[in-house]
């Protein structure tokens, strides 16, 4: 894999990570428990959405094909996306939304804030905006996986319930692969192995706050990350999102 | 949900029905710029004052208004009464916090 | 309207009653703390609820376009402008609440269909364009009728307005910014543009409501300065204004019998089907059904994340009790 290939690719994680999970949050809108829940998660909507122009934007231009960051969210096909499994899990109940949201958030803050200190200074550049954001995501997303896993008997069950979904998503997050040995060797992205402990000790203390048990078992659903086997909600995510674009090719809008 | 000082007022309605298990009110004040004083800019429902900040931001700072927030609840803030001569001549001074000229109006929304 | 035949509760004739109508003709704000005539409160309960809940339900037929948005700009124009509905409302409700009802009891109305909300949201989106119109149309008749609210004689009410109006300034131009785009666009395009405009310009002339120029309730509430203008006084400044925009467009507005009237310097329109409005009114719209079904899911299957949080709130404030 050549240099650019491999930075293309690490491009489009970042960059598709955050159009899916904005995605998947965007679904809430006008659905939320209170209007106070249903604010916020646009707001998180608005941020990820935003991520994620400035990672497919810059994907596009180190490309150098023409495609900018539409074209490559709403042109590509499943095989091609290169996001994380967790993100693309449906919405569930909204605890299972706010702990997927709270495992991604923990994730995506020790990322960005070891890419701030990137080689790439386009890519710190992005970071060092996204961060911002994203350390808000976290303390919101904490405090409501705290607030829901300590408040009644059902909104424990329902947390506890959620975590044991997720969790076997978490591992993949964590698994460097050759695109990561060459982003880590270049020095534009950190070593992913090294995330883990932050993640573990932040990811603890919320959880034992919130009164909930990480579930047993080191077990890691992959295939998301590098494109090889997303699972088939990825496909119904696509087939909205895609659709207008797909359906009228060369309108613009 | 109000004592006679609350600056909310009770009505028959909210005397005979119970009590119910809602989220409180907030009173949010924003600061906008460093060195301004906190300003009212509405109300929100929150479970509790950490919740009520995080609220705030996302209900009321959506437009990067704002560098600080303060939120009490709503139940807390202690109001005069209207004058004893008549309902009149309430001073509008003893809220300036609630007065509209603290927004700008832009041109647009009348042109539009 | 987003309030549409709001009923008024007549006014009483005793000093306090003619003191209060002094103040507000003086042009004075009257605030939650001061006397009030029953019938004051009870209409503007009635009136802001049910703009708080027109809100609400509004985020619903361009909500149903957010996850379907062309392009992550368009997306995220669309989920800003859905989020301020759910602002707006939220500002309503508790502009209400200075009046002594809670916002779970205004919800809780509008869930087991009590109280309404506007007409024009029970009517379904079914294309792109559709977010254009709704934008350019149905936020361009609501301006109408929120500018001048500025200026009602309630103080929280009026507050709302005009951060209301401060925040829409973007959302009727992003609606008329999608036409435009449509009306240069490709066949298909231009096609769904003119379908939209087709399908809503009646219902949004419904939405000022029939007319009430002899309508004591709209007396009533304008003496009290909580109505500003008449239905029609606001339809006829709709659609005058909004006609050279379709002319701009090159869409044609779908009523044959539009003309300009020199005489009143204003254009002569078709009134919209006022039976079809009542039916609508009455649940028969094309999408009362999902609209309400679509709130009372989110309100039932919330539950346990409402009363969740207020436990975790409660059990926290016991502890810290416990710690001092």
């Amino acid at each position: 894999m050549t240099h650019t290939a491999a930075y293309f690719e690490f491009l489009c994680r970042m960059g598709d990570n955050t159009l899916v999970l904005g995605h998947r949050v965007s679904e809430w809108c006008g659905h939320a428990p209170v209007l106070e829940e249903d604010i916020a998660l646009a707001n998180t909507a608005l941020d990820l959405i935003g991520q994620t122009q400035m990672w497919l934007g810059l994907a596009g231009e180190v490309e150098g094909k023409n495609r900018d960051a539409d074209k490559l969210a709403m042109l590509r096909d499943v095989w091609d996306f290169r996001n994380c499994l967790l993100v693309e899990q449906p919405n569930g109940d909204f605890g299972q939304t706010m702990m997927r949201q709270f495992l991604f958030d923990v994730w995506h803050l020790a990322m960005l804030t070891e890419l701030k200190n990137s080689s790439e200074q386009r890519v710190a550049d992005i970071a060092a905006k996204a961060i911002k954001e994203v350390m808000y995501h976290v303390e919101r997303s904490g405090e409501t996986v705290i607030g829901l896993g300590d408040g009644t008997s059902e909104s424990h069950a329902r947390m506890q319930k959620a975590l044991d979904l997720l969790w076997p998503y978490v591992g993949e997050l964590f698994i460097p692969d050759a695109v990561d040995i060459a982003m880590a060797e270049a020095g534009i992205a950190p070593d992913l192995g090294k995330l883990r402990d932050t993640f573990d000790a932040q990811v603890g203390d919320v959880l034992a706050a919130a009164t909930l048990t990480i579930p047993d078992g080191n077990f890691a659903h992959k295939g998301g990350r590098s494109g090889t086997q997303h699972s088939e909600h990825l496909g119904h995510l696509l087939t909205q999102m895609q659709w207008l674009q797909r359906a009228y090719p060369g309108a613009t809008w | 949900m109000s004592s006679p000082n609350s600056a909310y007022p009770d009505t028959p309605a909210t005397r005979t029905k119970p009590k119910r298990h809602e989220w409180p009110l907030w009173e949010v004040f924003i600061r906008g710029q460093h060195g301004m004083s906190h300003r009212h800019v509405g109300s929100l429902h929150a479970p509790d004052e950490e919740k009520a900040i995080l609220n705030a931001r996302d209900v009321y700072t959506r437009r990067n208004e704002g560098v600080s927030i303060w939120v009490v609840e709503a139940r807390h803030i202690a109001a005069s009464s209207p004058s004893e001569k008549g309902p009149l001549y309430e001073p509008s001074e003893s809220k300036v916090y609630r007065h509209p000229t603290f927004f700008d109006i832009p041109d647009e929304v009348g042109a539009m | 309207m987003y309030a549409q035949m709001v009923k008024s509760e007549a006014a009483d004739d005793s000093a306090e009653a003619k003191a209060f109508q002094a103040r507000i003709d003086a042009g004075e704000k009257i605030e939650p703390k001061d006397w009030m005539p029953a019938g004051y409160r009870k209409t503007l309960i009635r009136q802001m609820g049910q703009h708080a809940h027109s809100e609400i339900v509004g985020q619903l037929p361009e909500g149903n376009w957010i996850t379907r948005a062309p392009t992550l700009e368009r997306k995220a124009i669309l989920l800003a402008k859905v989020q301020d509905e759910a602002g707006h409302g939220l500002y309503l409700y508790c502009a209400a609440e200075t009046l002594g009802v809670s916002r779970d009891e205004l919800t809780e109305m509008l869930l087991d269909g009590r109280m309404k909300y506007s007409s024009i949201f029970n009517y379904p989106t079914l294309t792109w364009a559709d977010m254009g119109a709704v934008g350019w149309l149905v936020d361009g008749a609501a301006i109408m009728n929120q500018v001048p609210l500025q200026r009602t004689s309630f103080g929280p009410y009026s507050r709302a307005m005009i951060r209301i109006c401060k925040e829409e300034s973007f959302h009727q131009r992003q609606g008329y910014d999608i036409m435009m785009k449509m009306a240069a666009g490709t066949e298909a395009q231009k096609k769904m543009a003119q379908d939209a405009l087709n399908r809503l310009w009646f219902p949004s002339l419904m939405m000022f409501g029939p007319s009430d120029k002899d309508s004591v309730h709209s007396t009533q509430s304008m003496a009290w300065k909580i109505k500003m203008n008449t239905n029609d006084e606001l339809r006829q400044k709709f659609v005058d204004q909004t006609v050279p925009q379709a002319e701009y467009l090159g869409l044609t507005v779908p009523d044959k019998d539009l003309k300009w009237n020199d005489e009143k310097g204003g254009y002569d329109f078709t009134e919209p089907d006022w039976d079809e409005f009542f039916d609508v009114l009455k649940g028969n719209g094309p999408c009362n059904t999902e609209r309400l079904a679509a709130r009372n899911k989110a309100w039932d299957d919330g539950k346990w994340v409402r009363d969740g949080l207020l436990a975790h709130a409660e059990k926290r404030s016991i502890r810290k009790v416990a710690a001092q």
